[in-house]
């Protein structure tokens, strides 16, 4: 029977079955706990570098169709299951999730003892692994792993960001009633179209953009996405985004949060095995009530770290207290950690769109 | 805002007794507030009438009344305790409706007491159902369609523009009598015609068909800050059309994208909020049409309810505990989970596992009942079981239903099933369709032609094919190579298929498979419910088994070892399995009380079930709980990690001593009585030579193998006779016999229940009254805790028929008899825990009729009645202490200044076309409790709660053997005293006319001569208000049966002894007085401690 090997940087290994796509795949390997979503997790931009592996053991139920995605391709290095579905249902599906995985040529396996894959990263931390359908010999994937770089300090949104500006849909906006612009860290589609259905023309930047080319457009709100990696490794982002502080409202989305911080001169470090999935808890100041939020980072910003008498912590993460988000005390600026656009997840913090565009409005005035 | 001062006694209404729809999940989610509510430090008054239940153990509130629940006597001990506030939502729809009664009547507004959990207008808002289509069409959500109409036209152009097929339902119609679905035009013709006909205002509803439509529930909790969150999701199996409670369900739901489901997350966010329930859990429905995902709602239910214990044990996240603490002032952030211990309630549980739940039927108990399922729940109880995969879950499931299934194996040969047959069994839904859609696949019926015929979601099926496809690979293999790889061993494994599926395909025994994989080390790992998918440390040990390759039970049992530096001694508690008829709630009961005892003397108790209706499967009654099917297989895999120093079989029903013997040949040290006397009480031969050494008497009886034997053994003995077969509980297939060909007939029925153990065959005694005892001891002393007497003849098996302890009408002497008799019985059986012992008293004669050395059904009452934990104490001195140590006396029980009356409920009303007749086999689901100062007090209590309010005015029958007509007289003329009018038959009526009684002459059946007017039909047109009917001989058991079947139907209360008779008239005399008083338990008992 054909076999694949998972190897861990600690020298763990577990063993499964690899679909039709064969060879190595490396990255840092993390768990996601959502059990449904899995379209919108493949192709998150924010899982660049990354070996993702789905708690939930049934993957593939409901096939895979045209919506569900949040970039063009699918980013993950590689995705590691319990069981792939072989006959799905839905009645959107285009396609069975096996052949798009396929199609796509991304190593994934299946047949893993997740949870134990889980306990150990959630004892040890999130870590360097690798996948290999043809190399089962641990000294040699422990030295391939040595070349694979760290997740801390490397710039993974170089890879991700757009190549060149574009606005969102731009026949769906004819009368938009602001306009946007969004630095592009790895942007997720449902952040674009949440954006232009509340009325925004969304002006997507790549990363590198110079703080000139922004201010060319005259935009009335500044956005900063999610992407992948660590927020310490684009400084450039971070020396951009200082520009428009106090000037136009700025929202910032999990990395961009991180971007913020660094730009408010607080400090970063990274979590032991991150917040991956869609049930976490936070305490929202803001609207005075406990959200079920939609969480993907590794990375997080230092409480400790921030000028209180500036920043205002607005959101916290009930389950471990760490950030979850802040807003300026004197500019419109305020930016979260988790994911108000969901997708996957629920949708309790969208109002936080809605909140940014007040924030617009408000300026505009 | 944390806990609310303002309140400080609360009121807590249970479920009452459990029927069909409203099951043992309640004194689940009843038992979790009680310990929520006690630990906040409230002072908690408790109303339930069912003994049974663990919450009415009086340590589990401050005041606990067992009385009926009405919304008359709710009111009696609202007078007397004056609680704060009132808390409906954690008792079904029981509590509910009382709760709604006693503020449309003014009671809590009058003694000041605030509805808490839910208030009137939620109620209201969620279970009016124009007010709740009202609701949800304003947030913007759907509701099928539907459209009034007055004349056919209308009717035809409403049903073009909803789509084919439509439901019609005429407007104010009786019990929806002239409804109907049409799939067509023509069809729709006659329906809507008659439809209109048949409303008195000619109008109808033509109402888009949402049958075949996916089914989902969502679990939702809300706290008094407007936070909200998503317990579980549950998918159906069965497709819309199908009751949820009988139907297969599945968590989480498999086949909605994160989109869709989310969108139904909102939906039900808006839901509850806008119906307004402030705190606590709530139930969604919604059906989703499966070619376009069109989501409708059905309905809420804006309380706890059998699915959210469902989702309890699926998740791990105790709704029932966590709405009691909303209900007095939490909020969900300031409620910690258990389980990780530092993560906070406001959260959604994540499953890294699959939860299938199966229902379980007892149609076998009741032949002539419609098999098919629909609208109206039949289920008794159901089966929970969870794997890694679905499929690993649907065969633990199967297997854990105890039917005789192994796993999603095969009863029936698929080549000797029409496919007609097949069809219809795919398209009619019934408790067997599972296994015909296996026989379909194994004809070779494409997935697509069975989702048609089911309209059960491909996914499922697909799923179903993957395990049998594995079958035939299995097979196929073995016979080409003559043994099976271990890779694909371990995938049979991880599919789900049980060791007993394996040897039928090898070829082996059991034993045999389980061995060899043994040695090929592929055995069962044990994984932790968690709630978070394993992203926190969890505390909880709640575990299930599956196939993979790390151990959390070990790893966690090791730890726990290394941690305190020793091994505490561990004891296993087998339980129940699924609720049954003549297992269920009561055996729930004793094991968690063997728990509770246990734990005490400072063991570690494992508990192991598969029913999540229990409070035994609370991860919090036993050090260890084991979510697992009770197979011999699935509970050597616990005792294989858990290497016990005792088991406990004798407290879980049949279920765990059908393992017994197993078990003990595998080495597990079971403690108690010993399966050898188990043995011996069950083995008739053995178990007759005991008795007559012992010189107690014994009705003639022998037991028999073949029919020829056992023809032979009722010609000796002398028909009637009570013919069973062995090793089976709740007189399942017991039959009262009187000629041999019924006994012919009986013997071939009891082939397929008894499976080659001996058949056993009693003289029946006539005209006995018939006692129950319960005892406990410790192999060397006895202690007789409860005598219970029945108040109906012999012949009606003991737990379908009402009992009084104390014993009203049996003398000192054979009271000392029966005494002396049990204990000589209980150490001739070297008994060790529980016994309880059936004896007939005709006369003076007291005969046995039957010993069982293992906790009984009465266990619970007696317990109540008395207030002696007796499950405790038994489990105790199993694990060792000694009677003597308890200090017990029957004087205690003497001394008690109340009586205690118990009868049963039973779930007729279910199912149409069972014709009603009470016998030697169990037919009831539920029990009921009354307690009174007076046995009439007792007795009338103990009716009203069982719903058969006894009458105050009207006709009543009455018709008794010659006997007791001299002593009838009395009774009749009470009756007559308090204005009922009485009817009777000419033997009684000449009697009664004789000493100045007025009495109506009535015929007995339809053939009543001429013109006469007879009782059938006297009871058909409601007209009978009560019978008294005591029969004599052979025939009028028959008639009586009839005339029973007939009160059931019309609720009318039916008495068939004398001493029946006297305590209904006492009764009555105490309702017409209203000299009814409340009472709870621990002042009764201080009462008789006090005397």
């Amino acid at each position: 029977m054909d076999k694949a090997i998972l190897f861990l940087e600690d020298g763990a290994s577990f063993f499964g079955r690899p679909l039709s796509t064969h060879g190595e795949s490396a990255g840092e390997i993390v768990f996601n706990t959502a059990m449904t979503g899995y379209q919108e997790i493949l192709t998150d931009p924010s899982y660049a570098g990354q070996i993702v592996t789905m708690t939930y053991p049934l993957i593939g139920n409901y096939g895979v169709n045209e919506e569900d995605v949040e970039s063009k391709k699918i980013h993950v290095q590689g995705f590691v299951v319990k069981e792939f579905c072989r006959k799905h249902s839905n009645y959107r599906a285009t396609k069975s999730l096996i052949d798009y995985l396929d199609g796509n040529r991304i190593i994934a396996i299946e047949g893993i003892d997740t949870r134990a894959l889980t306990r150990h990263l959630r004892l040890q931390g999130a870590m360097k692994a690798i996948i290999s359908t043809e190399d089962f010999n641990p000294a040699s994937l422990s030295k391939k792993l040595e070349s694979v770089p760290s997740m801390e300090g490397s710039d993974w949104v170089s890879k991700v960001t757009t190549e060149k500006k574009y606005i969102w849909d731009r026949d769906g906006q004819q009368n938009a009633k602001y306009k946007v612009a969004a630095i592009d860290c790895g942007i997720k589609f449902n952040i674009l179209r949440i954006l232009t259905r509340l009325g925004c023309q969304v002006h997507v930047f790549p990363a590198t953009a110079s703080a000139e080319e922004i201010r060319a457009i005259n935009p009335d709100g500044l956005f900063i996405s999610n992407g992948p990696g660590d927020p310490a490794g684009v400084p450039y982002v971070v020396e951009t985004v200082k520009q428009f502080l106090g000037k136009v409202p700025v929202f910032g989305i999990c990395l961009g949060h991180q971007i913020l911080g660094l730009a408010l001169n607080g400090k970063t470090y990274k979590l032991k095995f991150g917040h991956h999935g869609a049930n976490h808890p936070t305490k929202d100041s803001i609207n005075e009530r406990i959200g079920i939020t939609s969480q993907n980072h590794g990375f997080c910003v230092d409480i400790k770290s921030l000028n209180k008498d500036d920043i205002e912590l607005v959101n916290v993460n009930l389950n471990d207290q760490t950030l979850e988000g802040i807003k300026h005390r004197n500019w419109p600026v305020f930016s979260f950690q988790h994911h108000p656009e969901a997708s996957p997840g629920p949708h309790d913090a969208q109002y936080l769109f809605d909140y940014f565009i007040g924030m617009m409005d408000k300026n505009k005035k | 805002m944390p806990r609310r001062n303002d309140i400080k006694k609360i009121l807590l209404i249970g479920a009452g007794p459990i029927v069909i729809g409203q099951g043992c999940e309640f004194d689940y989610s009843g038992t979790q507030a009680c310990k929520a509510l006690k630990e906040e430090g409230y002072e908690l008054v408790l109303a339930n009438s069912n003994p049974a239940t663990i919450m009415t153990d009086p340590e589990f509130s401050d005041h606990t009344y067992i009385e009926p629940l009405t919304p008359e006597f709710i009111e009696y001990i609202i007078k007397k305790e004056r609680p704060c506030a009132i808390l409906p939502t954690l008792g079904g729809q029981t509590a509910l409706n009382i709760a709604m009664k006693l503020c449309e009547n003014g009671v809590l507004e009058k003694y000041n007491v605030k509805m808490i959990g839910a208030d009137y207008d939620v109620i209201k808002k969620a279970e009016d159902r124009e007010c709740f289509k009202k609701a949800i069409l304003k947030l913007g959500l759907e509701v099928p369609n539907s459209v009034f109409a007055y004349s056919l036209e209308e009717a035809k152009a409403a049903s073009e523009k909803i789509g084919f097929p439509v439901i019609i339902r005429p407007s104010f119609t009786l019990g929806g009598t002239g409804g109907g679905v049409a799939h067509n035009m023509e069809e729709l013709e006659k329906v809507a015609a008659l439809g209109i006909e048949s409303s008195i205002i000619s109008e109808i509803i033509v109402e888009e068909s949402i049958i075949g439509w996916k089914e989902y529930e969502l679990e939702v909790m809300r706290d008094h800050k407007d936070n909200v969150v998503i317990v579980c999701s549950i998918e159906n199996f069965d497709a819309m059309g199908v009751h949820t409670g009988d139907s297969i369900t599945v968590a989480p739901a498999q086949t909605l994208t994160d989109r869709e489901y989310q969108s139904m997350r909102d939906a039900a966010l808006a839901i509850i909020r806008e119906i307004g329930v402030e705190t606590g859990g709530s139930n969604i429905q919604f059906a989703v049409h499966p070619k376009d995902g069109r989501m409708v709602v059905i309905e809420m239910n804006p309380r706890v309810s059998r699915s959210s214990a469902l989702a309890s044990k699926a998740t791990g996240f105790p709704i029932a505990k966590f709405a009691a603490k909303l209900a007095v002032g939490y909020s969900l952030d300031e409620i910690e989970n258990d389980i990780t211990k530092e993560t906070p309630a406001s959260f959604e549980p994540t499953m890294d596992y699959c939860v299938v739940k199966i229902p379980r039927f007892t149609f076998e108990k009741f032949p002539e009942a419609l098999e098919t399922l629909g609208i109206q729940m039949k289920s008794v109880g159901e089966t929970m079981a969870i794997g890694r995969t679905f499929k690993e879950a649907l065969q633990k499931g199967l297997r854990g239903l105890e039917i005789g299934h192994s796993g999603l194996d095969n009863k029936l040969n698929f080549k000797e099933i029409p496919d007609e047959k097949i069809k219809w069994r795919l398209e009619e839904p019934n408790a067997s369709r599972i296994f015909y859609i296996k026989y379909a696949m194994q004809k070779g019926w494409p997935v697509e032609r069975i989702a048609e015929a089911t309209k059960i979601d491909v996914w499922f099926l697909a799923q179903i094919a993957q395990i049998i496809g594995l079958e035939k690979e299995l097979m196929n293999t073995f016979s080409d190579k003559g043994e099976i790889p271990d890779e694909l061993l371990r995938k049979a494994k991880e599919y789900g298929f049980s060791d007993a599926q394996l040897a039928q395909i090898m070829g082996i025994t059991e034993a045999e498979v389980r061995t060899l994989r043994k040695a090929k080390n592929i055995v069962a790992t044990f994984k932790l419910v968690d709630t978070c998918a394993a992203e926190f440390e969890a505390y909880t040990p709640y575990f299930y088994s599956t196939y993979e390759t790390e151990d959390e039970a070990a790893l966690q049992i090791e730890k726990l070892v290394k941690k305190s530096g020793l091994r505490k001694k561990r004891i296993m508690i087998l339980g129940g399995g699924p609720n049954r008829i003549g297992q269920g709630i009561e055996f729930d009961y004793c094991c968690c009380h063997a728990s509770f005892a246990l734990k005490e003397m400072g063991y570690d108790t494992i508990m192991v079930n598969s029913n999540p209706e229990t409070v035994s499967t609370d991860y919090d009654i036993s050090d260890r709980l084991y979510f697992e099917p009770l197979t011999f297989e699935d509970v050597m895999n616990i005792v294989d990690v858990e290497k016990p120093d005792g088991m406990i079989v004798q407290f879980g029903g049949q279920t765990p001593l059908n393992l017994a013997q197993r078990l003990q040949e595998a080495g597990v040290p079971i403690i108690g009585t010993t399966v050898a006397s188990i043995e011996l009480a069950e083995n008739r031969e053995k178990f007759a030579k005991l008795i007559t050494k012992l010189k107690i008497l014994q009705p003639a009886n022998g037991s028999a193998v073949t029919t020829k034997d056992a023809v032979k053994i009722a010609e000796k003995i002398g028909y009637p006779v009570l013919a069973r077969p062995s090793y089976v509980l709740g007189g399942r297939a017991m039959k009262i016999v009187y000629d041999q060909e019924s006994l012919l007939r009986f013997m071939e029925e009891a082939k397929e229940v008894s499976s080659g153990k001996p058949v056993l065959i009693d003289k029946f005694i006539n005209d006995a009254i018939e006692v129950d005892v319960d005892a406990v001891c410790d192999g060397k002393e006895t202690f007789v805790a409860g005598i219970m007497e029945h108040i109906e003849n012999a012949g009606i098996h003991s737990g379908d028929s009402a009992c009084a302890l104390p014993p009203p009408t049996i003398s000192e002497t054979i009271m000392e008899q029966i005494k002396d008799d049990t204990c000589r019985i209980a150490k001739a059986l070297h008994v060790v825990g529980l016994m309880n012992i059936q004896f007939a008293i005709q006369g003076s004669k007291i005969y046995i009729l039957e010993v069982n050395p293992r906790a009984s059904r009465t266990v619970p009452f007696v317990s109540k009645a008395t207030g002696i934990p007796l499950a405790k104490i038994a489990a105790q001195i199993m694990a060792g202490r000694t009677l003597k140590e308890f200090g017990l006396s029957y004087e205690h029980i003497e001394k008690l200044r109340h009586i205690s009356v118990k009868e049963s409920v039973l779930p007729f009303s279910k199912f149409s076309g069972v014709d009603i007749v009470l016998g030697p086999e169990m037919k009831s689901t539920g029990e009921v409790m009354g307690i009174g100062a007076t046995v009439g007090e007792a007795f009338a209590k103990s009716q009203t709660s069982a719903s058969q309010q006894l009458p105050v005015t009207g006709k009543v029958f009455v018709s008794v053997r010659d006997e007791d007509k001299r002593e009838v007289m009395f009774i009749a003329k009470r009756l007559q005293d308090m204005g009922f009018s009485l009817v009777s038959t000419r033997g009684t009526a000449k009697v009664l006319k004789a000493h100045g009684v007025k009495v109506e002459e009535v015929g007995r059946y339809e053939q009543g001569k001429g013109d006469m007017l007879n009782l059938m039909t006297l009871i058909k047109r409601n007209e009978i208000a009560m019978i008294i009917n005591t029969p004599s001989g052979e025939s009028s058991q028959y008639d009586m049966r009839s005339i029973r079947g007939a009160a059931i139907l019309h609720n009318v209360p039916c008495i068939t002894t004398l001493q029946g008779a006297r305590e209904a008239v006492n009764g009555i005399e105490t309702i017409k007085a209203k000299k009814f008083s409340v009472q709870s338990l621990q002042k009764w008992y201080m009462a008789g401690r006090d005397r």
